[in-house]
This record gives C-alpha cells, sequence and structure tokens, in this order.
C-alpha cells in the first residue's frame, strides 16, 4: 500500500514537473506545478512529516503560486513558439549527472538510516511539529532569526521595486 | 528495490490516519470522472454557433482575457507569502511554547520586531492601499 501510493506519487511529480517546463502555455504550466506540489504534500505525508505536508499545501500552493499567476498576468506572457531555453541540453546533462549521483548516493546507503537524536522513532514519539519546533527555537535559533531577515529584505525589495510603477498607477489616477 | 530498505518509504510507522483522507480524495475523484464521462451519455447534443461562445455573466466576449494587470496585485501577493510564511513559523513556536519558556517569547517578539519593521515600511510606502 506505501509503496503503491509513493510510485503514484512520484511517479506524477515527475510528469508534472517535466510538464512545468515543457508545456507552451504559460498558465498550463502554472497549473501542473500547482499539482506537483500537491503530490509533493502527499510525500510529506507518506513520510509523517504532516506540518511540512499542511506547509506545503498553504505556502506553496496557496501563496506562491498565486504569485506566479500574478506575475504572469503582469507580464502579459503569451503562448511561445520556441518553449524551450537555449542552453536546455546544459541543463538535461547537469541535472542527469546530479539525478545520476543522488541515485548512486541512495543506493549505496550513506543516507539509508537516520542516526542521531531526531530518529524516526524519537520523531514518531514526540510528533513532528513538535520536533521541528524544539530543534529551530532551540538549536537552530540564529538561522530562524536570520529567515526573518530575509523576509524584511525581500518585503522592502518587491516594494522598491514596484514603488514607482505605485506611483505611475496614482498618477494616472488623479489625471482621469 | 530500494523502497524495501527503507530509503525512500518506512514501512515502520505508516500514516494510517490518512486512510480517511485517501479515501476521500478517491471518492471526489471517482465523482468528478463519472459525472464527466456520464454526462455525454444522458444529456441532449444540440449545439449551435451562439451556444459555443464563450459567455461570462450573458454578454459576448469583446477582447482577450490576456490582459496585464495592474502592479499592485503583485505586491499584494508578495506581502502574502511574506506573511503567510511569518505566521508558519508560530505555529511550531506555539505548540512547543510550554516546553521553551521565556525563551521562546523573546526570540519570537525578535522575529515579529524585524518583521515589523517592513510591515511599517510597507504601510508607509503605501503598498497596502489599493485606491
Amino acid at each position: 500500500m506505501m509503496e503503491a501510493m509513493f510510485i503514484y506519487l512520484a511517479t506524477v511529480c515527475v510528469v508534472c514537473a517535466v510538464l512545468t517546463v515543457t508545456l507552451r502555455q504559460p498558465v498550463y504550466n502554472v497549473l501542473s506545478l500547482l499539482t506537483l506540489f500537491f503530490h509533493v504534500a502527499g510525500l510529506y505525508v507518506l513520510l509523517n512529516a504532516e506540518f511540512l505536508a499542511v506547509v506545503q499545501i498553504i505556502v506553496y500552493a496557496g501563496a506562491i503560486l498565486v504569485l506566479y499567476l500574478f506575475v504572469l498576468m503582469l507580464l502579459n506572457v503569451r503562448t511561445q513558439s520556441r518553449h524551450l531555453h537555449r542552453q536546455w541540453p546544459f541543463a538535461v546533462l547537469i541535472l542527469g549527472a546530479v539525478g545520476a549521483m543522488l541515485v548512486g548516493a541512495l543506493h549505496s546507503g550513506v543516507w539509508g538510516s537516520a542516526s542521531g537524536e531526531s530518529t524516526a522513532a524519537a520523531i514518531h514519539e514526540i510528533g513532528d511539529t513538535q520536533a521541528i519546533g524544539l530543534r529551530l527555537y532551540t538549536d537552530y535559533l540564529l538561522p530562524f532569526e536570520v529567515a526573518s531577515l530575509v523576509l524584511l529584505v525581500a518585503m522592502i525589495g518587491a516594494i522598491v521595486l514596484t514603488k514607482k510603477s505605485l506611483i505611475d498607477d496614482h498618477i494616472d489616477q488623479i489625471k482621469e | 528495490m530500494v523502497s524495501r530498505e527503507g530509503v525512500f518509504v518506512t514501512t515502520e510507522f505508516v500514516p494510517t490516519d490518512y486512510l480517511p483522507v485517501l479515501i476521500f480524495f478517491l471518492i471526489a475523484g471517482a465523482f468528478g470522472g463519472v459525472t464527466f464521462l456520464l454526462g455525454p451519455l444522458v444529456r441532449p447534443h444540440a449545439p449551435y454557433r451562439e451556444k459555443l461562445l464563450p459567455y461570462e455573466c450573458g454578454a459576448p466576449p469583446i477582447s482577450d482575457a490576456r490582459q496585464p494587470f495592474p502592479m499592485r496585485y503583485y505586491i499584494i501577493a508578495m506581502l502574502f507569502v511574506l506573511f503567510d510564511i511569518e505566521a508558519v513559523f508560530m505555529y511550531p513556536w506555539a505548540v512547543v511554547f510550554n516546553q521553551i519558556g521565556l525563551y521562546g517569547l523573546v526570540e519570537m517578539i525578535l522575529f515579529i520586531a524585524v518583521l515589523v519593521v517592513g510591515y511599517v515600511y510597507a504601510w508607509g510606502k503605501g503598498a497596502l492601499e489599493w485606491d
């Protein structure tokens, strides 16, 4: 049952990921990305990472995808006749090499079993959200606080980049 | 098969709580599929030109649907993503709050203080105003 679910989810993930970069209609790309996000959430559920699964749906499928759609509507991207970037053979080569390395590492059993305190059994005992919380807010405090700075930079950057356009919109409205 | 060694799938802790969710998805998918396939068999089929036009509230479409949208949508979506992530960080913090205590409270206040700077900036620049 678990293996059947994994094979289904992983297959749909790969198919949707390929469709995301190869379909010609930009909106279809975004929608296949949405399917990909939902199936990745399913993979997280299989791994007993329920918190990550919910965050995957709320943040990626809920917020980031909307951002992509708005960017599409903003840029007014039309159907492209030439939809593959000319560097795609390089991309396939490099990603193929990285993929082969990953498969090789998984087969060799380097990452076969978790070690240290946060084993699957320990996380199952206290709950995955609690495990994330306890680690993040004690051992990984600095990355957490740095994350707030990254969010701040993203916020200010977005406003600075669009500020001119916002002012232009405002001037247009006053003229009308 | 790699998955038998527990690399991709752990057979140790099966998320059985999610079986109802799976059944729900199967029923929802089956309902959609059956309706979609059964519909053409039972419904009358008498198309004419006007009926096949794309419509929106009864008015005939007059221009291309792909129009550039104002920049405001982008900034609102971007701010939504950022505050969404902030709220996501608060959830595991709230779950373990009774175990990390005052230390946790101070670090979360620091986290929010940094983001309040961005919030005040966004508000001051008028990015939250629609008109």
